[in-house]
This record gives structure tokens, C-alpha cells and sequence, in this order.
């Protein structure tokens, strides 16, 4: 499969309502999306629904090895935080590559919300996995911290990977956007 | 993968609060003989049995930190993209907190029969059928865990769920009926890992 990502006739039911329905979507190495919508629109869901973690009403998802940093940390807070990524398989390379390298022995649970949001984007940059999920990754980011995403996610579509983005704010950089809830 | 996060919990577990359902489990063992006076000799006919029952009440302490700050935290998603399958998450989990509660409970077994008054060969009795019942109430555990995470009063709830579920293990165990005790701890063992992974995708949102 040359695609990472791929919808066909996807519709997806929450709570009772329809957030989309027949939604066909390709991702192929070096793409970038966008999704934008209003609070509620089912960005993050459509993100869980690519990730696997939710089930389509109807259609059929096809997925390659990918990465996902939502909301959740999902690292051990009484551990430092190097040895909490590590866990993950991600290595001070991807530490570093968010402006984490001072904080390797700081415990996860001191961590700012900030902070906590490039640990999350650095498990996924330390992931290996071609197909990069973020949902709302600038959330919390300063302006520092989304810079070195905008150049991380530059450097991954390069070298072949893609990344789909669930965000109500814009992105910098050259995006595809899905407009959901319309 | 499933060699760490066995690592990861037993670390967890030892570092966190596997002493609370041992101290627990002597305090239910001391408070038998204050309740029922000091006859030696009801206590240690009695004493198979109340260790038993002060296994099980032990075993529901630990119950809220098995599965749901796992849940509510990504972690469980997390494995899961990482092509972990729930049933193998749920199986290292079972293992993983078998190794935190057992050996303790075991040990704890042996100043636990001192208060009740019994012999040797009944303490040895009482530590063959804990360590072949204990696997079975220690897959018993997650699975209610993952039940009831994310429930409100989840640990009230995962009392009601546990201890009925648990009465063969006891019967079987206090009665000294050591196969049938292996035989119920089979059954759980074999089917608590299905009913956690299925719980753990049901309450994905």
C-alpha cells in the first residue's frame, strides 16, 4: 500500500449524530491535512476513527503503521521524563528536537501544560512511524515550541512521511484542509 | 513490548501501594479473634476460612489503580497503536499484578495464621491453595477493573462485581480442594483477558 491513510465511504455516528457521512480521504507520503471545523465538528473523533480507536458506522478504513498525540499524556508521572519516553521508544534525539533536552530528569508530573504537549509531540517525532495523527498540537505551544513543530513536520514530509491535523487554528506551512461540520 | 509494560506495572505496583493490601489482610486477620474471643481451638478450625476471606477483601484494594489512570491517561490507547493487542495488554496487566499481590499476601499468611491460632500443617495447607487460587483472583481483579473503570464509585461497584464471582475460589480454596481450586483459577485465568480487552474497547470514546 502506497497510502498511509485511507477512507472510503466513511461515516462515523457519536451520541447519536452523524459527524460525517461517505467521506473518502487518501493520504500519500509527503501530504499534509488539516482538518478544521467549529467545537464539536468531529475533528478529533475523525482523528481516533484514522488512529483506530473508534469504529466506522459504515465504509472501511486502511491504515499504515502510525503515531498519535492527542490530549492524553500517557506517561508515568512519578518517573523523570527521558525514562517516561523511553518507554515509548523515543530517544533524547526527539527530546531534543522539541526544546526538551534540560527537562530529561525532571518527573513527568511537574511538567507544565506546555511542557506536557512537547512531550507528547516528542513521542510521536521518536516514534518512527510514518503517518504522523496530532490533534490540536498547538494547544499549549508557545511560539517557540510551535516553530520547531513547523520545522519537524516540514522535515518529515520530506523524507516521506505525512501528518493529519485536527486544529481550529490555522497552521503554518503548505496544507490541505478538510473543512468538517459544514 | 508486553516485557516492559509487565516491567513498567511491577515497578508501579511496588513503588506505589502493594503494602496496603497486605497490612490489610492482617488487620481483617486480627480483628477475628477479637471478635469471636480467644478459643484456640475454633480459631484454628476457623483460621483456613478467614484467611481466605481476608484475601479476597485484601484483593479489592488495588482494584482502581489496574486499569483506569492507564485508561484516562492515553497509555492504553498508546499500546494499542502500537499494535498491542488488548487481550496481550490484559494478559501482562493479570501477570503483572499477580507478581505485586501475591507473594506478599502469601507471606503475609504466615503472622496471619499466628493470630488464628493455627499449626503448621494447616498454614502449609493454606499457602498451597492461596498460591494456586491467588492467579485466578488476581485475573478476577483486572477484569473487574476494567469493568468498572471510569465509572463513578467504581471501587463500591467492583466489590458488588468481585466477591460473588469470587465465592468458587473461596469454597474450593477454604475447603482445601486443591484441584477444583486449580481448576476455577483456570477458568478465570483463561477468560479474564478476553472480558478486559473487551471492556477496554468498549469504553473508548
Amino acid at each position: 500500500m502506497s497510502q498511509l491513510l485511507r477512507f472510503e465511504q466513511v461515516s462515523l455516528r457519536r451520541g447519536g449524530r452523524m459527524l460525517f457521512e461517505a467521506l473518502d480521504l487518501e493520504i500519500d507520503p509527503g501530504d499534509a491535512l488539516h482538518i478544521a471545523g467549529p467545537n464539536g465538528s468531529g475533528k478529533s473523533s475523525l482523528i481516533r476513527l484514522a488512529a483506530g480507536l473508534l469504529h466506522a458506522e459504515r465504509g472501511k478504513v486502511e491504515r499504515s503503521r502510525l503515531a498519535l498525540a492527542d490530549d492524553q499524556l500517557a506517561l508515568d508521572r512519578e518517573l523523570p521524563l527521558g525514562r517516561a519516553l523511553r518507554f515509548w521508544g523515543a530517544s533524547s534525539q526527539s527530546l531534543d528536537a522539541m526544546g526538551l533536552s534540560q527537562l530529561g530528569d525532571v518527573p513527568v508530573r511537574l511538567l507544565s501544560s506546555g511542557q506536557a504537549k512537547r512531550a507528547t509531540l516528542a513521542r510521536v517525532i521518536g516514534s518512527g512511524a510514518p503517518l504522523w495523527l496530532l490533534d490540536e498540537p498547538l494547544n499549549g505551544l508557545d511560539h517557540d515550541g510551535s516553530a520547531r513543530l513547523d520545522q519537524l513536520i516540514e522535515k518529515h514530509r520530506l523524507a516521506g512521511g505525512a501528518v493529519v491535523a485536527a486544529s481550529h487554528l490555522p497552521l503554518a506551512g503548505d496544507w490541505r484542509t478538510l473543512e468538517l461540520g459544514r | 513490548m508486553i516485557g516492559l509494560l509487565i516491567l513498567r506495572d511491577v515497578r508501579r505496583g511496588f513503588t506505589g501501594s502493594a503494602w496496603l493490601p497486605l497490612a490489610f489482610f492482617l488487620l481483617v486477620a486480627t480483628l477475628v479473634p477479637f471478635a469471636i474471643g480467644p478459643d484456640a481451638r475454633l480459631l484454628a478450625q476457623i483460621g483456613p476460612g478467614v484467611l481466605w476471606i481476608a484475601a479476597l477483601t485484601a484483593a479489592l484494594l488495588p482494584i482502581e489503580r489496574l486499569i483506569e489512570p492507564d485508561r484516562s491517561d492515553g497509555v492504553l490507547d498508546q499500546l494499542s497503536l502500537r499494535g498491542v493487542a488488548e487481550e496481550a495488554v490484559a494478559a501482562a496487566k493479570i501477570f503483572a499484578h499477580w507478581l505485586t499481590f501475591a507473594p506478599l499476601l502469601l507471606i503475609a499468611a504466615v503472622p496471619g495464621s499466628a493470630l488464628l491460632a493455627m499449626d503448621s500443617a494447616s498454614l502449609v495447607r493454606s499457602e498451597l491453595a492461596l498460591a494456586i487460587g491467588t492467579p485466578g483472583l488476581a485475573a478476577l481483579a483486572v477484569a473487574v477493573a476494567a469493568v468498572t473503570a471510569g465509572l463513578p464509585r467504581a471501587g463500591s461497584l467492583a466489590g458488588l462485581l468481585l466477591l460473588p464471582l469470587a465465592v468458587p475460589l473461596l469454597i474450593f480454596g477454604a475447603a482445601d480442594a486443591l484441584l477444583l481450586e486449580a481448576a476455577a483459577t483456570l477458568v478465570l485465568v483463561a477468560g479474564a483477558p478476553f472480558v478486559t480487552a473487551a471492556a477496554i474497547r468498549a469504553a473508548r470514546t
